[in-house]
């Protein structure tokens, strides 16, 4: 039986798998030195919410209460009448401040 | 150890082949396996990457933010409120905050409107606003006002970076003048409070003494702030718990299945394995590799699809969820944030309860004795 | 000089069980190399039980057995009056088994949904040998035993022939000195049984051991079975050998 060289599976797997890793790793490594001028590269927006002293970001434009979250308070949620549908899923995801001490709210 | 490598290969090599015996099933397994480990980490990558850009953005808002409360509803703040607290001991500065909430019919969009020395009749808009309305410097934006249904005529003097859309993407930035004009809004009133605290550490105390002396002011501290970012964007909570509960339990799932369908086909495998040779510990790093080629690619696949899909394309997938009914959705392209943590986390969830799962239920079987091929 | 000797061998199952029965009962036997040897006798005798005794697949309540002529990895210098397998460790019994037995099962026993060639190899996967060696011997066996353009299919496709020759080339992939065959033909018409018996010819020439369990005339009554001892009830009754 003379075949000439055959691959075999195994090998295939390890490569791939070798592949994987270093993939992995790369991706990994190059999130890594983007992460470190995260400052830089986010220092235009910093700028902007400093001079305008912005309290959120712009994530959901749907409703007063999760448009600007860090403002909101307990009653935020409640709309005006009783057959206001609550926003989904940012409703869901969007909490109010908690405050750290105990107040009279 | 080139035997042990070469023993190791060649059993890698027969549980290929035995995975490859059902190719359609386990095909589908790794498919599966790998789009759950590609949702739970597109997840991971998405939002600690949102929580690093909240705290980088937000990290100069203001101290303190001061609201009043009627009946439970925000309402406005008379402007002696400033002038008295602007007298308390510790600040240093307290600037009335003129913004609020413009719904553009037009669009269906509702834009954020706030205010800065600008020149009266003249706006900055967020890119957000630009791309809704399909206006640019130069052009002139029509808004409906409060006051008599006459419309304000504004003329747009910069539109804001596409850099700056998380922070800014639905601003509309106006004078004192045009937000009252627009808004009809009281004159000796404003929408809320922004202080700046001489001693940070002070802040507390001063929001105590605040709340005595006005109880139906609300003062919100710029680490309260801060914190609701955190817990919005915290994977041990909300949201994302609910989706790694559910990644748990599929895996569970996937892990029960193989350890309790040792088939008695299976079983007899491994007595015939057992007569022509095989050792228990042969049979077990057979059934080990079986689990890991599945789980360990899955985990690979699934993660480096992770990656590209929320750092190189900005997480197409969630802009539906995240997007909700909201018409003005930010475009925004994240920078990379990679916790190690996180990801030995999913590992250890994903990897090893399915690896081992295979192995466990195998024991009692490759335990067998090698005589007992010959007596069934 | 004898290969394989066996001393009061008992072979007990259940022990301190109701159900307790001996299974081999006080025999003594000395297999030789380089021959033919059946063990006769209908089921239930303890002719499988001792080929597994023999094939160090299991281990002997009380007696002894000593095998000489092996190789061993773990074996400094050969010892000329052989190695009593009986008192050994399990990974040195499981060592000895792998270099010197080669398994043929009455069932076959080859693993459905792998290939052939696959099969005939799986014995010498564990044990850390370059594939490209047993990958080269595998395929002269197949040649060999004229299966060779079945390598790649799967064992479902082939006949009952050709499956028995791809079990007893499965059986001779590590190369082993001693091949035990338990019922070999049982599932066997007249033709592949006397084919059988041909391979087993080959085998006797290129200078292997063969011990084979069997109650089909064709196998001992062939002229290749050199001893035919006769167990019944898990004691020889006749341990004569051929005239």
């Amino acid at each position: 039986m003379s075949k000439p060289f055959r691959i075999r599976k195994s090998t295939v797997f390890l490569v791939l798998t070798i592949i994987n890793v270093m993939a992995f790793s790369l991706l990994m490594l190059h999130g890594r030195s983007v992460q470190a001028r995260a400052g830089q590269l986010l220092a235009p927006s910093s700028k902007l919410a400093k001079e305008l002293q912005l309290t959120d970001l712009c994530l959901f434009t749907e409703a007063r209460y999760t448009r600007h979250p860090a403002m909101g308070d307990v009653h935020a949620a409640f709309q005006d009448h009783p057959m206001a549908l609550e926003h989904f899923p940012s409703g869901s995801l969007v909490p109010a401040p908690s405050p750290l001490k105990r107040r009279h709210e | 150890m080139n035997r042990s490598i070469e023993r190791h290969k060649n059993i890698l090599e027969f549980s290929l082949s035995s995975l490859l015996r059902r190719k359609t099933k386990n095909l589908s397994l790794l498919a599966i396996y790998t789009l759950i480990v590609f949702a739970i980490a597109s997840l991971l990558f998405f939002l600690s990457a949102m929580k690093r850009e909240a705290s980088l953005i937000l990290k100069d808002a203001p101290d303190m933010v001061v609201q009043r409360m009627v009946a439970g509803r925000q309402d406005l703040v008379p402007l002696s409120y400033a002038k008295e607290i602007a007298l308390f001991r510790g600040v240093r500065d307290v600037k009335p905050r003129l913004w609020g909430y413009y719904y553009d019919a037009p669009s269906g969009g509702n834009l954020t409107v706030i205010t800065a020395d600008k020149a009266p009749g003249t706006i900055t808009i967020g890119s957000g606003v630009s791309r809704l309305r399909s206006a640019t410097v130069g052009d002139v934006i029509i808004l409906q006002s409060y006051d008599n249904q006459v419309p304000l005529m504004l003329e747009i003097k910069e539109v804001l970076p596409f850099e700056s859309e998380l922070a800014a993407a639905d601003l509309v930035i106006m004078s004192d003048i045009d937000f009252r004009k627009l808004f009809k809004f009281p004159k000796d009133h404003a929408t809320d409070l922004a202080l700046t605290v001489a001693n940070s550490r002070e802040l507390s105390t001063l929001a105590e003494k605040i709340a005595d002396k006005y109880p139906d002011a609300r003062p919100i501290l710029k680490s309260e702030m801060l914190r609701t970012y955190d817990s919005i964007f915290d994977w041990r909570g909300g949201m994302m718990l609910v989706m790694m509960i559910a990644a748990v339990l599929s895996f569970i799932i996937f892990a029960w299945d193989r350890a309790t369908g040792l088939s008695a086909e299976e079983r007899k495998e491994i007595g015939i394995l057992k007569s022509i040779g095989w050792e228990t510990s042969d049979v077990l790093l057979l059934k080990f590799w079986e689990g890991a080629v599945i789980s360990l690619s899955a985990f690979f696949f699934g993660v480096i699809a992770a990656y590209l899909h929320v750092f190189s394309l900005s997480a197409p997938l969630f802009q539906p969820v995240l997007k909700g009914w909201s018409v003005l959705y930010p475009e925004f392209k994240l920078v990379p944030a990679v916790d190690a943590y996180q990801l030995g986390v999913l590992f250890f969830l994903t990897v090893a309860p399915y690896t081992f799962a295979t192995i466990i239920p195998c024991w009692r079987a490759a335990t067998i004795d090698p005589d007992a091929a010959m007596r069934s | 000089m004898n290969m394989i000797s066996l001393t009061n061998i008992t072979k007990s199952f259940h022990v301190g069980k109701a159900s307790q029965f001996v299974a081999v009962n006080d025999v003594s036997l000395d297999i030789e190399p380089g021959k033919v040897t059946i063990l006769k006798g209908p089921s239930g005798s303890g002719k499988t039980t001792l080929m597994t005794l023999i094939g160090c697949m299991a281990r002997p309540t009380s007696g002894r057995i000593v095998l000489s002529g092996m190789r061993a990895t773990w074996m400094t210098s050969e010892d000329p009056s052989g190695v009593e397998i009986t008192s050994l460790p399990e990974r040195f019994l499981n060592d000895i088994r792998r270099r010197t037995f080669g398994f043929v099962f009455q069932q076959f026993n080859l693993l459905k949904g792998i290939s052939v060639l696959e099969n005939v190899m799986l014995p010498a996967y564990p044990t850390g040998e370059d594939h490209r060696e047993f990958a080269k011997r595998a395929g002269m066996l197949l040649e060999q035993f004229s299966i060779a353009r079945h390598a790649k299919s799967p064992v479902e496709w082939l006949s009952g022939g050709e499956l028995q020759r791809v079990a007893i080339a499965r059986a001779l992939i590590n190369d082993p000195s001693v091949i035990i065959a338990d019922e070999p033909t049982a599932h066997l018409d007249t033709a592949l049984s006397r084919e059988f018996m041909t391979i087993v010819g080959t085998l006797k020439q290129a200078g292997k051991t063969i011990l084979i369990a069997s109650h089909d005339p064709i196998v001992f009554d062939s002229p290749l079975a050199d001893r035919v001892v006769e167990m019944r009830d898990g004691v020889i009754t006749s341990s004569g050998s051929k005239p």
